[in-house]
């Protein structure tokens, strides 16, 4: 493993979407979920959620297994819906989405393949795909291994090839389900700098994660959830130096139980 | 019968059988992929129909095809009544429910895999068809080989629409059955054996395939 | 894939060019006439003299029927005369022409059980049969030779078919099917002479009654009515017809030999030609 640090800064410039653009914007909020609630197989997993999702930055939805976090990022990411509430968009988000699963779903083909797929389908001219390919490869680090099969790479490499996937389309929202869960120190620290990068040029990003470390090195802001409900929201800071919560504070303190 | 005949006969079996296959696939495989990825009315019917076709009797096949060819039925114009191309359609019609249905299983369970990360992308229901066809070839050559497999050893269909006509339609299938109907049990024989090496060469491609499928999912 | 559709496409629609293009005749016949080889042998010969390519189905003489009815052969050359004279009666065809003729026989197993062998005529050997109550296995298929033996049933006075006798035996296969199922089971059986002598599998079954006038077996050709089936190659079939008539057809007919035996006699026209 390479130092972290360059690899993040390695990001191509145009990896983010034009944000002089959004800077000009004025909402408060790219996005608004409104009582959002669902149900399955007479299970209430979702219930009364809603938040405002601020137009920038990094927002740490954190929580114990099993609170509803993968689903809420699918709900927010339109591959389920609500059984009732809704989500609102900014007028102006153009719906380009990135998503990173918890569980890598790769095509049976090489790791370039994967790529080029990806790029296919987000309309890129075949043109433009090599380069993009190699940029994507390097800031992954997995140039070494572009022609092995997808699913022979390791864990690890595994989720950064996701994650590189998911930037194909330059993504204005980046929801991304505990993409370290697998990840060296080192890979870790190289994401936490290129996730940084990315929201700072304007993608707002979306991150379930169970290290509070993580959470509170790269989040601006925090949402907590339990049993399928929000039990506290606000900035990093005043979350973790105060939850007001009692699910929270025991969750923080590693004595929740679920 | 001449070597040079038996030639024959093995290469027009083996021209209609694989050109039906084609046709078979050209048509199951979306079918399949179709059944697998869309939700739309009437695809449960869809999907029943199709494993019933399955077990259609030959004869039955070669019957309906021969109404429809028969130069007093309703294609009669086309004049392909005994000619290699009624039978290929006839083993297509055979063969084709074979692919869809297999088709279906095999796309339906990587589907499943891939449907959220395909939706996540956005792409469309035919990028995703053919995501999930690509990723899938190798198992679909296996029901290709196994609708060959059906196709030479079927004697009901060709042997009514093709008629069995001396280098024109005698296929391996026919010309056992007519060597057999001479009492000449010893050519008969010979020839079945030659359709029974094929059918072994197949398998061995089948297990081969399934050998690299098997490491491929491993993967 | 684009590729793949248009190698099919082209495969595909390659032999109807073919079929349309040549100037052949499709030939409805039975499988007497095809298993005894004589097609391999007279279709070169007619092929050398006038060029014509004779692409032969052969079925059971009640189906050849239904397919020239069907519209689905330019000729016929089949072995039933009442269905061949009400097929042209009903302007189904043009005009019927004996061609050739050869004998049925009544073979069974050498041990002839129901003793067939004295018997003075064909219907009196089906007589003993009836009466011993040994198996016969019959055409049940509507062809030449199945019309033939219900009609010899009949002349005797009996209806196995109808009785649902145990001994008797309906395969509704061809001759060649027929005469192996005689075969495996010791059966008797009536069959065309010439299917019998070019049979590969004869196993322990031989003659036991020929030469009864009932017995008789007459070839006859018709050209398929063009009127009622646009299309047709009419021309191709009456040079069929004609070359088979002619002085040269009917010699290569007499010309034709298996294991050193004769198997047809051509007739053409009144001709008549020596029994065997
Ligand atoms: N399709 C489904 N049908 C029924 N129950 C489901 C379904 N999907 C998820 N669940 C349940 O919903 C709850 C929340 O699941 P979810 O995957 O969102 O948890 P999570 O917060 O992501 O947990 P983890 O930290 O373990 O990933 C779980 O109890 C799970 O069993
Ligand atoms: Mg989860």
């Amino acid at each position: 493993m390479p130092d972290p640090a360059p690899r993040g800064n390695i990001l191509p410039l145009d990896t983010a979407p034009g944000h002089n653009r959004r800077r000009a914007e004025t909402a408060a909020w790219l996005l608004m979920a409104e009582e959002l609630r669902y149900e399955r197989g007479g299970r209430c997993l979702l219930d009364g959620i809603s938040f405002a999702l601020s137009p920038s930055g990094i927002t740490a939805l954190l929580g114990p297994n099993g609170a509803g976090k993968s689903l809420l990022l699918r709900l927010l990411g339109g591959l389920i819906r609500p059984d009732s509430g809704r989500i609102r968009f900014d007028p102006a988000f153009d719906g380009s989405t990135g998503m990173v699963f918890q569980k890598p779903v790769l095509l049976r083909r090489s790791v370039r393949a994967n790529l080029d797929h990806a790029l296919r389908i987000a309309r890129i001219p075949r043109r433009q795909r090599t380069g993009r390919i190699a940029e994507l490869l390097v800031m992954a680090d997995l140039t070494h291994c572009a022609e092995s099969p997808a699913r022979a790479l390791s864990g690890g490499e595994q989720q950064r090839l996701t994650m590189a996937r998911a930037l194909v389309n330059k993504p204005r929202l980046l929801l991304l389900d505990e993409p370290t869960a697998s990840l060296d120190p080192a890979a870790t620290a190289g994401f936490e700098a290129l996730t940084r990068e990315i929201a700072r040029m304007g993608t707002k990003i979306m991150l379930v994660t169970h290290d509070l470390h993580q959470a509170r090195r790269i989040a601006d802001d925090v949402i907590f959830i339990h049993k399928g409900r929000i039990h506290e929201q606000g900035p990093t800071t005043a979350f973790f130096a105060a939850p007001r919560s009692p699910e929270a504070r025991a969750y923080c303190a590693g004595t929740l139980i679920t | 019968m001449l070597d040079g005949q038996i030639i024959e006969i093995v290469a027009l079996s083996l021209r209609v059988s694989v050109f039906a296959v084609i046709l078979a696939a050209l048509i199951g495989v979306p079918l399949g992929a179709l059944l697998a990825v869309g939700r739309f009315p009437g695809r449960n019917l869809a999907t029943m129909t199709i494993n019933a076709l399955m077990g259609l009797p030959p004869v039955v096949v070669g019957l309906g095809l021969y109404l429809l060819l028969s130069r007093s039925g309703p294609l009669g114009i086309l004049q392909l009544l005994y000619t290699p191309t009624a039978m290929i359609i006839a083993q297509m019609i055979l063969v084709t429910p074979i692919i869809a249905s297999f088709s279906q299983q095999v796309l339906s369970d990587l589907h499943a895999e891939y449907d959220e990360m395909l939706r996540a992308m956005k792409a469309t229901r035919l990028q995703v068809m053919g995501t999930l066809i690509r990723d899938a070839r190798h198992a679909l050559v296996t029901a290709f080989l196994a609708g060959l497999g059906r196709a030479l050893s079927e004697i009901g269909a060709v042997m009514i629409v093709g008629g069995n006509i001396n280098h024109a339609t005698r296929v391996m299938t026919t010309a056992i059955a007519l060597e057999t109907s001479k009492g000449n049990l010893r050519l008969a024989v010979s020839l079945g054996l030659i359709l029974l090496g094929l059918a072994f060469v197949i398998n061995i491609a089948l297990v081969v395939l399934r050998t690299r499928l098997e490491r491929q999912a491993h993967a | 894939m684009k590729q793949l559709a248009t190698i099919a496409a082209m495969c595909l629609l390659l032999p109807l060019r073919l079929i349309a293009g040549e100037g052949g005749i499709i030939l409805q016949s039975t499988t007497s006439t095809q298993n005894s080889g004589l097609y391999e042998y007279l279709l070169p010969l007619l092929e050398q003299d006038t060029g014509l390519r004779v692409k032969v189905v052969a079925v059971g003489t009640g189906q050849a029927l239904k397919n020239a009815r069907n519209c689905d052969g330019d000729v016929l050359l089949v072995h039933a005369r009442e269905a061949e004279e009400a097929f042209v009666a009903n302007e189904y065809g043009l005009k019927r022409h004996d061609v050739m003729y050869n004998d049925f026989v009544l073979i069974g197993p050498a041990s002839d059980p129901a003793r067939v062998r004295g018997a003075g005529s064909a219907t009196e050997a089906l007589r003993r049969i009836a009466a011993a109550r040994v198996p016969f296995v019959s055409r049940g298929d509507d062809s030449g030779t199945h019309r033939k033996e219900i009609s010899l049933w009949k002349t005797a006075g009996l209806d196995p078919a109808a009785g649902r006798e145990s001994w008797y035996r309906e395969t509704g296969s061809g001759m060649g099917a027929t005469l192996n199922i005689a075969a495996g089971m010791g059966a008797y059986t009536l069959t065309d002479r010439a299917t019998w002598i070019s049979f590969g599998n004869k196993a322990g079954l031989e003659i036991l009654h020929e030469g009864d006038p009932a017995l008789f077996n007459q070839y006859g050709v018709i050209a398929v009515n063009p009127a009622r089936c646009p299309g047709m190659n009419t021309k191709g079939a009456q040079t069929f017809i004609t070359w088979l008539l002619s002085p040269r057809g009917q010699k290569a007919i007499a010309a034709y030999r298996l294991n050193g035996q004769q198997l047809f006699f051509p007739n053409a026209k009144g001709k008549t030609a020596k029994g065997e």
